[in-house]
């Protein structure tokens, strides 16, 4: 019975001495049912008290995500074992946290320093393979001509050699000066601005010849790897060159030497190799020692993190706090439930003993006139339904919870509309699956459509399972009719039979036991039967919902005392939604035991219209004339009765309470006020006007709504006629048409067809329309009778939750 | 088409128009601003603004933390929100997004050209440009020797080459001569940016024309301000102001012949709109004129906000985003040089 009404609650207050604030706290978010208020909403986050530390932990947290992130970048995956560790304190933890910082920075810079002389080195191999071809290329156009090498860093001057003078400037005019040329690498995105930047530098008089690298070459910065292009650059004059170097420099360019002579190129080139290959063993082993370290830090990671955050959590409570006078105890308010009382005083023994503290924490009840938050009790299969409920709006505090009745009504409405055991089997099969790997799936972490259909597993079970009821009852597994309960009760006269409107089959022994008669489908009379049959039931559901509704109304009232709501509102509602649609209930259920053939539609109307007049064939009971007279008076009475008296006699209340006060008891009130200053007295203005309104939407919302939520409840009827519908259609036009083939192939097709359009579109969104209507049906048409859903929800202090919103 | 906006606005402007909107109750309001004002360390401004938007920018930066810091990782953060748009952004929307950048440009490249002259690191000055401003070849800037070098080597790769038609010479660049470039090339991005708007019609085009005009006076009060005293001739000054705008042409022949900062009050007070901006400072006094406009310019940006369907947001956004980063980087100022009491001197609150 705990979900029948919120946890009772009551607003605690804590005097904890500062010693022991910290452990208490923390052994009450172990606990997890205390809810903190906080008293310094005025002060903004670094004017509170506990600021250096909550800072502190946001520093250390923040270390931690340094580690986590190279662990990530060294691509290690952090072996988390769940190794109890030893108390660590947090002072220890922030040292130790610094020194693997410091230690991890280093070691980055080194091997970052590495990894740059590694690059020039590679670079510099790439252009030298690449660079020297184009010279030898070059070379055979020209003069035998000694050259000579600058030892210059930049490549150095060419001796006149007017062949390749002629190659390089397009135009061959004189340029004497000599020819030079740049040899580099550059990223292979920028080569063609720099070639056009070049190019316009030095008005066209250059030869740019370029060749992509091999190796990809690990970007130091981001580390990841990027494709260059070596180029050599062949131009002419001092000008031009510092204009090159310059773009050069501007576009990131590296530029390496390359000397023209090949004996000289081979032996620079076995320099490079072998220092690269020094290089590597060096990188290869600071990278080892840098992942070994990285493996220790991760092993102790995830404890460290859940430890950092709930150590900032219980800063970010302490915070809430507030001193008291002597600035020796911590002053803490709170909503708890009255059942963990106990526990929370146990807690904050054991935090008192634990910490050795001389004055034990106080620990009382406090009067308020705040409304308690919303606590319920939930467990795993009833979490789904409270929180179909809550998704509406959260309880107010000690309401009566729709969710206990929201179990099974919800999942029946739901298979209402979705009957077919067909059907209903694959969802359970689904169920199923999803129950039985709870386990596994409630450790990971799923998509976010997986999430949902994880979350309400247990609903759908239920849905499932009411879906292969009503599938029973409607006799349909994929459209298809079974004689599961025995022989059809009827049989054919004659051939025609099947095509008949009234008298085709005759009936030869006693009714079908459950359920409709399979002989029903594909007879012409299949829809008008079907849709009677579910149109009265549709109402008959509705009907009893909405009076449990009003029922619950009145359970409401009862419970918070208000006789004036009993009196002037659940009364003529009751009577108003059962003089009327009651009536109708119950002309239905006559008309299905006496099988008569009375036209209830006119009994209906003609109800209203005209009231006296003689029923004629249409009479289902003796004394209906009267009784109708009796149940249109009382429901045109109903209607002034709940929406006149109610707001007259509280004005009448509050101007008589009024009244009391102003002369006699002004000076005690004084007194009251004096005593008790948090609790802010009730002096709310009675404003007549505003009350009349709103008790005449009330009604008006009430009488217009019996009669547009009884019409609402026939979608019951409507999504189980376009669910049968739609199964035939595929049965009929799909499968049985490409089974009327010999054809292997087309047989497999029309199968094919069959099973998506009966998974995605019968399983998945026929499952998705029919969930809405029924959420529909459940937030409207049965909460509007009786739920305020104006409530907040109790949100304890908790570190298991806090490992929840992580993730 | 002026009305009839609201009937296709949101095919292609909707989407977009929601995200600037939404970034646009991220900005700090006064409250924040009270809270970063009673800071007494960095930290603590860190602390505050990880509770912000700003959060998951700010909460991965080791602790000594600077000013630029702070800057540097709330530009990235407008930077971030810049590139989504333009990347969400079809025409003639991704057009307008564009355009707002160019003045960071302008800024950009006199920078560099500045910084080179007086023979700064490269690397250096790059690091200070507004990436909102960058373009590829920008560090090539460096090359160039006169403006000429300049226009024919990288910006006419730019879509600043248009604005460059009326300040090529070959005089070797001077300080002077670079300020001149910037207004000039100001001139010409703020006509054009006009102009487009003026194309695009409808709500865009007179939001923006508001907009467009008020920046145009400002900076003509700025620069008449700025050349009393210098060589500049009154034509060349006249040259300097942007054809459009409230001033124009009238407040601008009375501008150019301004003296001192008297007289241009003189002129600014005929015209109402700028009179309350006058009235606030007393005479001789130009110091506070900048946040004066900064103030009226907000205010401005504002309500811009007010009308929907029209591109006047995404620019009102970027603009009132930079004020931010601005009054952030005061406050943090104030607070790294414990010049508490100042730091109220040049905060613009927003809201």
């Amino acid at each position: 019975m705990d979900l029948m009404r919120s946890e009772k609650m009551t607003l605690v207050q804590l005097i904890i001495p500062v010693e022991s604030a910290h452990r208490a706290v923390s052994y009450l978010g172990e606990l997890g049912l205390l809810q903190f208020r906080d008293l310094n909403d005025d002060k903004s986050p670094f004017q509170r008290t506990f600021v250096n530390q909550v800072k502190r932990c946001a520093e250390m947290s923040r270390k931690l995500r340094f580690f986590k992130d190279q662990i990530h970048k060294a691509g290690l995956l952090s072996s988390a074992l769940p190794t109890l560790q030893p108390d660590v304190d947090l002072e220890a933890l922030e040292t130790q946290l610094a020194e693997h910082e410091h230690e991890l920075i280093e070691m980055n810079a080194n091997s970052e320093k590495l990894q740059q002389t590694y690059n020039e080195l590679l670079e510099f191999k790439i252009v030298l393979q690449k660079a020297g071809v184009f010279l030898v290329s070059s070379k055979g156009y020209e003069n035998a001509e000694g050259r000579e090498l600058d030892d210059s860093v930049y490549p150095s001057d060419y001796p006149e050699s007017a062949s390749l003078l002629e190659q390089a400037t397009q135009s061959g005019s004189s340029i004497s000066s000599g020819l030079r040329f740049i040899s580099g690498i550059i990223l292979k995105s920028k080569v063609l601005l720099f070639e056009r930047m070049l190019f316009r530098a030095t008005r066209g008089n250059l030869l740019f010849n370029q060749a992509s690298a091999d190796d990809l070459i690990m970007d130091p910065v981001s580390s990841e790897l990027v494709e260059k292009t070596v180029f050599v650059v062949f131009f002419s004059g001092e000008q031009a060159k510092t204009k090159v170097l310059k773009i050069c420099e501007a576009f990131g360019a590296n530029c390496y030497p390359v000397p023209e002579d090949l004996t000289k190129q081979t032996q620079i080139t076995q320099e490079v190799l072998s220092r690269l290959s020094e290089l590597e063993t060096t990188l290869d082993v600071g990278i080892r020692h840098r992942n070994a370290a990285l493996h220790s830090i991760g092993f102790h990671l995830t404890i460290w993190m859940n430890m950092v955050k709930r150590e900032k959590a219980v800063f970010d409570t302490l915070n809430m706090l507030n001193f008291d006078v002597t600035k020796k105890c911590l002053v803490g308010e709170g909503w708890c439930p009255i059942f963990a009382k106990p526990q929370i005083q146990e807690a904050l023994q054991r935090a008192t003993h634990d910490s050795n503290s001389q004055v034990g924490i106080i620990f009382h009840v406090m009067d308020t006139v705040e409304s308690p938050p919303t606590y319920f009790r939930t467990n795993t299969f009833t979490n789904a339904y409270q929180e179909i409920v809550d998704a509406y709006g959260v309880a107010k505090y000690q309401e009566a919870n729709p969710a206990v009745y929201t179990v099974i009504t919800f999942p029946f409405l739901f298979a209402v509309m979705f009957g077919d055991w067909g059907h209903g089997i694959c969802l359970l099969l689904g169920a199923l699956i999803l129950i039985a790997r709870e386990g596994k799936l409630s450790s990971q972490k799923l998509g976010s459509f997986m999430e949902m259909l994880f979350g309400g597993r247990y609903v759908l079970l239920l849905m499932s399972i009411f879906s292969i009821y009503c599938g029973l009852i409607y006799n349909e597994f994929f459209s298809v009719p079974f004689h599961i309960f025995g022989d059809s009760a009827y049989k054919c006269r004659d051939k025609s039979c099947r095509d008949a409107y009234t008298i085709g089959y005759i009936k030869y022994r006693d009714a079908y036991p459950f359920g409709v008669d399979p002989s029903w489908r594909g007879s012409r009379s299949e829809l008008p039967f079907l849709n009677s049959l579910k149109m009265k039931m549709s109402i008959l559901f509705g009907v009893a919902q909405m009076n449990l509704g009003i029922i619950l109304s009145y359970f409401n009232s009862i419970f918070f005392n208000n006789s004036l709501d009993i009196r002037y509102q659940f009364v003529p509602q009751m009577i108003f939604l059962n003089s009327l649609f009651g009536y109708l209930s119950l002309l239905i259920i006559v008309k299905w035991c006496t099988g008569s053939q009375a036209d209830l539609y006119h009994v209906m109307i003609y109800m209203f219209l005209s009231p006296f007049d003689d029923l004629g064939e249409n009479e289902l009971f003796w004394g209906q004339r009267p009784l109708q007279i009796l149940l249109l008076l009382s429901a045109l009475v109903a209607v002034p009765w709940m929406l006149f008296p109610k707001p007259f006699i509280l004005r009448k209340l509050h101007t008589e309470r009024f009244q009391g006060r102003a002369y006699g008891i002004l000076r005690s009130s004084e007194l009251d006020a004096d005593s008790e200053p948090g609790s802010a007295r009730q002096h709310v203005e009675f404003n007549f006007s505003e009350v009349f309104v709103h008790q005449m939407i009330h009604s008006i919302e009430f009488v217009l709504g019996s009669v547009s939520n009884t019409a609402s409840y026939l979608r019951l009827w409507a999504l189980s006629l376009a669910h049968s519908e739609l199964s035939t259609v595929f049965y009929e036009k799909v499968l049985l048409l490409a089974w009327g083939y010999e054809n292997f192939l087309i047989r497999m097709v029309g199968l094919a067809v069959f099973a998506f359009a009966t998974a995605f579109i019968l399983l998945m969104m026929e499952t998705l329309s029919a969930f809405l209507h029924a959420l529909r049906l459940h937030w409207v048409e049965f909460q509007n009778k009786f739920y305020a859903g104006d409530g907040y929800k109790f949100k304890p202090f908790s570190f298991a939750a806090l490992a929840d919103d992580e993730d | 088409m002026y009305g009839f906006e609201a009937m296709t606005f949101n095919i292609h402007g909707g989407y977009l128009e929601a995200i600037v909107r939404g970034h646009r109750s991220g900005l700090l309001t006064a409250a924040d601003y009270n809270n970063l004002c009673q800071c007494e360390t960095l930290d603590d401004i860190k602390m505050h603004l990880t509770a912000t938007e700003y959060g998951p920018y700010l909460q991965n930066e080791p602790s000594p933390l600077h000013t630029t810091t702070i800057v540097e990782k709330c530009t990235l953060k407008l930077v971030d929100e810049y590139k989504h748009m333009l990347c969400q952004a079809t025409e003639p929307l991704s057009t307008f997004l564009e355009y707002i950048t160019y003045g960071h440009m302008i800024d950009n490249v006199v920078l560099i050209v500045t910084g080179t002259l007086h023979e700064r690191d490269v690397q250096e000055l790059l690091e200070k440009c507004h990436p909102l401003g960058m373009f590829d070849s920008i560090a090539t800037l460096a090359v160039a020797q006169n403006m000429r070098e300049l226009y024919r080597l990288v910006l006419v790769d730019t879509p600043l080459a248009p604005y460059f038609s009326e300040c090529i010479t070959s005089e070797d660049l001077d300080d002077m001569n670079i300020e001149i470039m910037r207004n000039t090339l100001y001139k010409a991005y703020l006509e054009d940016f006009y102009r487009f708007c003026q194309k695009l019609g409808g709500a865009t085009a007179e939001i923006m024309s508001d907009l467009l005009a008020f920046e145009a006076d400002r900076r003509a009060v700025n620069i008449t301000i700025n050349s009393i005293g210098t060589e500049l001739t009154r034509d060349d000054r006249r040259k300097l102001y942007s054809s459009f705008g409230l001033l124009y042409p009238y407040g601008h022949e009375e501008l150019a012949v301004c003296e001192d900062i008297d007289q241009v009050r003189g002129v600014m007070e005929k015209y109402p709109p700028y009179q309350s901006i006058f009235s606030k400072l007393s005479y001789g006094e130009s110091q506070m004129l900048d946040k004066a406009f900064y103030e009226e310019e907000v205010k401005r940006l504002c309500l811009s906000f007010e009308q929907q369907f029209h591109y006047g947001v995404f620019f009102a956004y970027m603009r009132l985003k930079e004020q931010e980063i601005r009054n952030l980087m005061w406050i943090s100022e104030c607070v790294a040089q414990n010049q508490k009491s100042r730091v109220h001197d040049s905060v613009v609150f927003i809201f």
